[in-house]
């Protein structure tokens, strides 16, 4: 083996203080400030207050299920059809899909609720046509309807280049072997998929459990999901220690679902980064 | 079964657009309002331009994001070299794992995490930082980094080693042959990563509203403080004008990707890095 030159031999080492400086130590400060109060003494009391906020995590948990299998059950057929158009269109329609994901979430969401709150142009368009107002914004289902808006393309995509991959022989096969449409895609399409449909889970789940924007906006203020109340720890140093602790176990609850999630997808196939 | 398909396209792709279409085109509504639109003008755009602060929010954002990218593309390019050359397996297994970290820990855990960090570093009596445009440039850099790594290792893997010894042969330094020989061909890689970065910089809201301060505001953080109140109309000029940015600059990115692929000496004059 040849040797390394300088160059070769150090040019990870800049990277490497970066990260742990700047990656590697900001967690532990977070379990430090998770275990110790205001005064810096070590204590369990963040941990154990932990209990007083379990309807929130429960309650977060739901909505971000919940637009996750939304999602997924818009999402899935839409890049299956994707993949069965001619190749240009589906390049346009790939570019189409990017396009909201690189447009601030911050001003998708605002859009939203400019479009559905009480007098925006959903309302004044329901009264024209006849119909009474109704209340969108304040409800849950403003917030999951949020996260489905805003997180869609993120499953999308990533199934549409699972789907996009697979080689057409093998749905032949399966036709010439005696499967129907439906069969075909319960038997071949859709295990072949899995490892972009874990990833798209992961894309939707992560960022909708761990939202604030969405619940204060479209929520109206009367929904407190696990960003909020973050969010509001960190407004005020007496309470960093708490907001410490809640984001330790919201960090460790993602990064195990998100191994046993990866379990079930073998190889990196399915990932794409945009 | 065809059609279906594809009306089932247009309706999700139409739901997906309408919210931003129609913010974009009542950002041109003389009335000010999101019932009516009165006459076609860019009062808005000019009352926004007339906002110090909106200005300013801009010019830091821009500084920020040109900073960040290109200090993640400077330590993220020789991150990669290194990475790849790297022969112990369970030091690079290490680094890469903890570079990932930022991509897949909700922001808002990266954003405490990197709060509580300065926290930490101010109450120091040796390190006086400030929360604003350093934290926010350690901040940005930070999570640009896995991309840019994420661009640039590829182009690495790829790359014909025998070029690298030829050029040492050939008399080349270890610095020559990275500069001369190495860079040229991970070229594309470097300006994707570098264009990410920008992109994700201009981006960001969530990590920048947990270690920016009030005096040193963004464009998303002047969203986010502008939407937490009564809404001026101005609002939808700027985030008109965003979503025009991002849509020059994905064509950008799509453009520099495609060509890179198909001819690599074309990107050299057009990437203006030499």
């Amino acid at each position: 083996m040849k040797k390394r030159s300088f160059i070769e031999r150090f040019a990870a080492v800049p990277h490497s203080v970066w990260a742990l400086l700047f990656i590697v130590a900001p967690l532990i400060f977070v379990v430090y400030f998770a275990f110790t109060d205001t005064y810096g003494n070590f204590t369990f009391d963040n941990i154990t207050m932990l209990s007083s906020y379990t309807h929130i995590f429960v309650l977060s948990v739901c909505f971000a299920l919940i637009a996750t299998v939304i999602c997924l059950l818009i999402g899935y057929p839409l890049a299956f059809f994707i993949s069965q158009l001619k190749p240009k269109t589906q390049k346009l329609l790939v570019v189409l899909l990017m396009l909201p994901m690189w447009i601030s979430l911050l001003i998708r969401t605002y859009s939203l609720l400019a479009l559905l709150d009480n007098g925006g142009l959903f309302n004044s368009l329901l009264e024209k046509l006849g119909f009474e107002r109704v209340k969108i914004v304040g409800t849950s289902g403003a917030v999951i309807l949020g996260m489905v808006y805003d997180f869609l393309p993120y499953m999308v995509l990533p199934i549409y280049t699972s789907v996009s991959k697979l080689d057409a022989r093998y749905l032949e096969a399966a036709h010439d072997l005696g499967c129907n449409n439906i069969k075909t895609l319960f038997k071949v399409v859709l295990p072949l998929s899995v490892p972009g449909v874990i990833s798209g889970i992961t894309m939707v789940f992560v960022p909708s459990i761990s939202t604030f924007y969405i619940s204060q906006k479209l929520g109206g203020g009367s929904f407190d999901l696990i960003g909020d109340t973050i969010e509001r720890q960190f407004q005020n140093v007496s309470t960093y220690n708490m907001g410490a602790a809640i984001s330790l176990v919201m960090m460790i609850l993602i990064l195990i679902s998100v191994a046993v999630m990866n379990k079930f997808s073998d190889g990196d196939e399915g990932s794409v980064i945009v | 079964m065809k059609t279906l398909s594809k009306i089932y396209i247009w309706v999700i792709f139409a739901l997906l657009y309408a919210p931003i279409i129609i913010l974009v085109l009542f950002s041109f509504n003389r009335a000010g309002s999101l019932n009516h639109f009165s006459t076609f003008s860019l009062y808005w755009y000019k009352e926004l331009f007339r906002d110090p602060t909106a200005l300013n929010a801009l010019k830091n954002s821009l500084y920020l994001a040109v900073g960040s990218s290109l200090l993640a593309t400077v330590i993220g390019t020789f991150a990669a070299l290194g990475i790849n050359k790297m022969r112990n397996k369970f030091f690079k297994n290490a680094l890469t794992s903890v570079t990932n970290i930022p991509m897949m820990n909700p922001d808002i855990v990266t954003g405490v995490s990197m709060m509580l960090l300065f926290v930490a570093a101010a109450s120091m009596p040796f390190l006086p930082i400030k929360f604003g445009a350093v934290t926010m440039l350690i901040a940005h850099t930070t999570f640009n980094l896995p991309y840019v790594i994420l661009s640039v290792l590829p182009r690495f893997k790829q790359m014909d080693k025998h070029l690298t010894e030829a050029a040492l042969d050939l008399g080349c330094t270890p610095a020559q042959t990275f500069f001369r020989v190495e860079l040229p061909s991970i070229l594309p890689g470097v300006i994707s990563g570098l264009m990410l970065g920008f992109t994700l910089s201009l981006d960001d809201f969530v990590i920048s509203h947990f270690v920016s301060s009030p005096d040193f505001q963004t464009l998303p953080l002047y969203v986010y403080n502008q939407t937490a109140h009564e809404v001026k109309f101005s609002m939808y000029a700027l985030c008109a004008l965003m979503v025009f940015v991002i849509l020059g600059l994905l064509l950008a990115v799509n453009f520099a990707g495609s060509k890179g692929k198909n001819k690599k000496a074309k990107v050299l004059p057009m990437g203006g890095i030499q």
